[in-house]
């Protein structure tokens, strides 16, 4: 194999671009699932946040445009690096044995690819305009009356408590891993990392199903 | 309890580097609890060679646990199932008299198998070329202490400097990645004065030939860490990124041009 001739021509150059990317994704997410929580405030403060939102079209696209670079970063390389391990060990063992990895860390391969079908069903559902779920008419500006036709259907509120799973999955070993691909052990901060991974991951799966469920409860109406 | 205990073992046979290798089944009987894991071996390889067959090669040396010469992965565990324990200190009191194990060689491109359970580890001598030392000159020793270290520093040295280079760790990687060396070698170097002229070039040219050596990167399963003889820290390896991401922010050269000079490679 010839030697890396680029900073992300090298592996430790590459986990930190995957790891700069998720701390973007990650960072969205967080957003993403504060701004919806105010679904429980009722229709009219969802609104009103969802035009906040497009108020600015600058600034707009501008996220925009760093969530697009973040995700092309982060599947690319992501491809990159699968395909090397591949070759790294062209031969497997006749026994495999597990003595520290932990589920997350072992779907990673798995949960990203369902988590980048699950975002293109996600934006197919809520974003794009006209797409109809059962007898409903998508409304560009009402965004309130959108979540809660969607998620009345328990498949389509089925497939968001999956997906939020997957996530959180995904990031437990993604955050955890991000912090050590940027060479963040200082003694203060070594044993809470796990913790800040479990904990960030644990705060975005309960914020994130609390909607779908909420809805199926007929909490959210 | 018994101290003698009868085994099969399924050993990987590979006459050479370009054979396909296949696992042969063993049967040994009446085994001392008290024997190494090699010395069972041992006690296979005579009877095989009283048989006229080919004993089943394997690599040894000091068999004390600190020379990093030995290593086989048993039941898919490198070094067998005992914690921060070589295969020559592996004693057969681990096991069940009846137990069927598998025993293989380390798993890596970067390690193509040159007979039976013997990999060519040489790419693990190569990293160290390419900035694993410290280029003073020597003359004779100096006085202890008469260049002041921290003691946390030494403490975090010592146990990185620790690494006997056995492989374990590329062994246990899901992705066959030799980041948990090349930290160890890199991080022993850089928390010490002695190492500080050359620190940045050796981050990046050890980890350059690391990734030239074709092993994979690190996903950060934390397997090398459980799998390594000598306990070394994955803690090490988020040193390596920092180092290596230090040096490449501060590096005025583009990164490769130190690797210039460098002969080694596969």
């Amino acid at each position: 194999m010839a030697q890396p001739t680029g900073f992300l021509s090298t592996t430790v150059g590459q986990k930190a671009l995957m790891a700069l990317s998720g701390l973007a994704l990650v960072g969205f997410v967080i957003a993403h699932m504060l701004g919806n929580l105010q679904v429980f405030l009722g229709p009219e403060a969802l609104n009103a946040y969802a035009r906040s939102l497009r108020a600015v079209p600058a600034l707009l696209w501008a996220a925009r445009a760093v969530l697009l670079l973040s995700v092309v970063a982060h599947v690319s390389t992501a491809i990159r690096l699968v395909q090397r391990a591949a070759a790294a060990r062209p031969q497997g063992y006749r026994q495999a044995h597990h003595a520290a990895t932990t589920y997350a860390a072992r779907t990673m391969k798995i949960s990203g690819p369902l988590l980048a079908l699950f975002i293109a069903y996600h934006l197919a559902h809520l974003t794009f305009p006209g797409v109809a779920m059962g007898g409903y008419i998508h409304s560009p500006t009402d965004v309130y009356a959108n979540v809660v036709a969607g998620f009345s259907i328990p498949w389509v509120a089925g497939i968001y408590v999956v997906a939020q799973v997957l996530l959180a999955l995904h990031l437990y070993h993604g955050i955890w891993s991000m912090l050590q691909s940027l060479g963040a052990s200082h003694p203060r901060i070594v044993q809470p990392r796990r913790a800040l991974a479990q904990g960030l991951a644990l705060l975005v799966l309960a914020g994130n199903l609390s909607i779908p469920i909420g809805v199926q409860l007929g909490v959210v109406r | 309890m018994s101290d003698k205990l009868n085994l099969v073992l399924n050993v990987w046979r590979q006459k050479g580097p370009k054979d396909a290798g296949r696992f042969v089944r063993y049967e040994v009987k009446d085994i001392s609890t008290h024997m190494s894991f090699l010395e069972m071996l041992d006690v296979l390889n005579e009877r095989l060679l009283a048989q006229g067959e080919e004993p089943i090669a394997f690599d040894h040396d000091c068999r004390e646990g600190i020379c990093g010469a030995c290593g086989v992965v048993i039941d898919g565990s490198p070094h067998g199932p005992s914690k921060r324990t070589t295969t020559c200190q592996l004693h057969m009191r681990s096991f069940r008299s009846g137990q069927e194990l598998t025993v293989e060689p380390w798993r890596a491109a970067a390690f193509p198998v040159l007979r039976d359970l013997v990999v060519d580890r040489s790419a693990l001598d190569r990293i160290i070329q390419a900035g694993g030392y410290v280029g003073v000159r020597s003359g004779s020793p100096r006085d202890a202490n008469s260049i002041p270290v921290r003691k946390e520093d030494a403490d975090l040295a010592m146990d990185a400097a620790a690494c006997i280079g056995c492989g374990a760790c590329v062994a246990a990687c899901p992705n066959a990645s030799a980041s948990l060396f090349t930290a160890a070698k890199i991080s022993h170097l850089a928390l010490l004065p002695q190492g500080q002229p050359e620190r940045r070039e050796r981050a990046i040219a050890m980890v350059a030939r690391m990734d030239g050596e074709g092993f994979g990167h690190c996903t950060n399963h934390g397997e090398c860490e459980s799998s390594c003889p000598k306990g070394i820290s994955v803690d090490n390896i988020a040193r390596m990124n920092r180092e290596f991401l230090a040096a490449a922010a501060a590096s005025r050269r583009p990164l490769g041009a130190e690797a210039k000079d460098d002969d080694g490679g596969a």
